[in-house]
């Protein structure tokens, strides 16, 4: 696996909304670094014929029925928005300035 | 932003110079009764934010579990468009933040999807077979639904803010993604239009999609690039989104093929964007340019198992895939004998199924053409409706036609049955009784009818003595004139030859 280096961390954060300065970017390099080094062992132990997984357990198609369940209602859907108007939520203007 | 101030080349200007490729990304919604991780009722025009549950909003804590006929549904298609269904197949994270997602991902596929190379042969109008070569079909959920609001034109730019419904979020979609589309020059536009069509039409056959693009159940995104002709390398493309007709996708990648060819005209380069349809003005506006935003950072979805398919549950699955409708169309103009236009025009007026039917209750292929292309088609005009939904069964058909082949009625006859049966007023033979429209068949009142046209037409009977027979069509015309319509013209012209002694 490639190494993590600042830039990596700087694009990361960008994609992410995450306001970052420039300490933090540092530090966070260096200790995303550490995390790579240490899952890079498992590459080590794991030969070519282990193929990679995102499941710890071997299970496959778990499927659910296609039968309509509860649903919320409207003013529940609601209830965390921080705002709504006409059973929507309401969100700020998606392109600023353009 | 205007739309429609780009400079264009005329279309023949550059297809004089320039060799387009195309590609598609088409979007088919699912008709299944829940959506694709949830149980929320998947159905159109209901009232915003009510066909959700917490895993469509994203709350904390849910699992999403997959709808198996959502999986079986994306392998009909799969099969339909002649590909290879994965063996096993990963869902994935697509992040972004945008908020017509509330998780701030989209459930997708993305190295591993559940149908892979495929084609689809498409006939264009005049015959031509353009072979399409499918690159994947992939499962996926759709987004929910912006309102832009404030703005003077509802678009999403000048709006002050913006009204979400996330009823849409989660119905499964399946997207199909085909390879780069050479060699089609010219045709572009109409192969464009036809590819779409076939899709529509597939998936609307498999029974998987309401199929109806004026609800987004099926939308196209269109790519388009020019490269000057000999040249290898594919020229920068664009896609352009929200060609949501079949009309649409033809005007659409017309008018890139002209914008394109117009920019590279200058000297200059094709910005690879988006570009958003206008249908009122026909033309196409810079969208959003691709940046390094555009990095999906796609991750396993750690919440959902891997999809694994077997040959027995393929089969079985392509046992049950209904014949394609090309094939269809194809075996049908051969048993009904139809010459091409013939058949173009029953397609056309969407009355195959009908005729199809009618001939299956027991007429012949003509017979059944001549009802639904004429006085079916004809009355569902005046009531614009689909001709299909008059309610003309097979079974009155055959009805009909058993009276006038008995010589019972006449053809003029039975459109007046016609009339009765569909308002109500009981079977043919019963309208015939009522109505009292039984063809004269008692040579007695035919006779005095043919008498009185002869007196009336003297020097046609004069005519017909010197032996000029076709003349005698204007005394048949008398006749039935006479007789309003209720005599057997056949039976009449006999007569009258009879009468006046001369050799039919």
């Amino acid at each position: 696996m490639a190494e993590i280096n600042r830039d990596d961390v700087a694009h990361l954060a960008r994609l992410a909304h995450i306001d970052m300065t420039d300490e933090e970017l540092d530090r966070m390099a260096g200790e995303l670094a550490v995390i790579v080094e240490s899952i890079k062992t498992v590459s080590e132990v794991a030969g070519d014929d282990v193929p990679a997984t995102s499941h710890p357990i071997p299970l496959s198609n778990v499927f659910r029925e296609d039968v309509v369940g509860e649903t919320l209602s409207n003013e529940e859907a609601l209830l965390g928005a921080p705002d709504n108007a006409d059973g929507r939520f309401k969100v700020p203007a998606i392109l600023d300035g353009e | 932003m205007t739309a429609g101030t780009d400079e264009v080349l005329s279309f023949e200007e550059a297809m004089e110079k320039y060799d387009p490729v195309l590609g598609f990304e088409v979007h088919v919604e699912l008709n299944t009764r829940t959506k694709m991780f949830s149980s929320a009722p998947n159905a159109f025009g209901d009232i915003p934010n009510t066909n959700v549950t917490p895993v469509d909003l994203g709350l904390p804590g849910v699992l999403p579990v997959v709808n198996g006929v959502a999986v079986e549904s994306a392998i009909k298609i799969g099969l339909a468009l002649n590909c290879s269904i994965a063996e096993k197949c990963y869902f994935a994270r697509k992040n972004y933040f945008y908020p017509d997602t509330p998780k701030n991902f989209q459930t997708s596929q993305f190295e591993d999807p559940i149908a892979h190379d495929g084609f689809l042969d498409i006939e264009l109008a005049d015959g031509t077979v353009f072979r399409v070569e499918i690159e994947r079909a992939h499962m996926e959920e759709d987004a929910g639904k912006l309102t832009h609001m404030g703005g003077s034109t509802g678009r999403i730019q000048g709006a002050e803010f913006s009204l979400v419904d996330y009823n849409r979020a989660g119905v499964p979609l399946i997207e199909i993604v085909t390879k780069p589309i050479e060699g089609a020059g010219s045709r572009a536009p109409e192969l464009a239009k036809a590819y779409v069509a076939a899709i529509r039409e597939i998936v609307k056959n498999l029974g998987v999609s309401d199929a109806r693009m004026e609800r987004g159940n099926v939308r196209c995104d269109a790519n388009v690039s020019l490269r000057p002709h000999g040249r290898e390398r594919f020229g920068t493309r664009t896609e352009t989104k929200n060609v949501n007709s079949l009309r649409a996708v033809e005007h659409a990648v017309r008018y890139e093929i002209q914008r394109h060819a117009a920019v590279l005209d200058t000297g200059t380069a094709i910005l690879q964007e988006t570009r958003h349809w206008h249908e009122d003005t026909r033309s196409t506006t810079s969208g959003r340019p691709k940046s390094d935003a555009d990095d999906y950072r796609y991750f396993p979805e750690p919440d959902l198992v891997p999809v694994v398919t077997n040959e027995a549950w393929i089969e079985k699955l392509r046992a049950e895939l209904p014949e394609p409708p090309a094939e269809r169309r194809k075996r049908l103009q051969a048993d009904w004998g139809y010459s091409d236009a013939e058949f173009r025009d029953v397609v056309n007026a969407g009355v195959m199924s009908s005729i199809e039917d009618t001939v299956a209750a027991g007429v012949s292929a003509a017979v059944a053409r001549k009802w639904w292309m004429g006085e079916i088609s004809r009355r569902a005009k005046l009531a614009d409706v689909e001709p299909a939904e008059l309610g003309v069964t097979p079974e009155l058909i055959v009805e009909l036609n058993a009276l006038i082949e008995s010589g019972k009625i006449n053809d003029k006859l039975s459109r007046d049955v016609l009339d009765g049966v569909l308002a109500g007023e009981g079977t043919p033979s019963e309208v015939v009784e009522k109505r009292g429209l039984a063809v004269v068949s008692d040579d007695g009142p035919l006779l005095e009818a043919i008498d009185g046209a002869l007196a009336a037409q003297p020097d046609v009977a004069d005519k017909i003595r010197g032996g000029k027979v076709q003349a005698v069509g204007a005394i048949v015309g008398g006749v039935m004139k006479a007789t309003r319509g209720q005599a057997d013209a056949g039976r009449v012209r006999e007569l009258i030859l009879q009468r006046l002694g001369v050799e039919g």
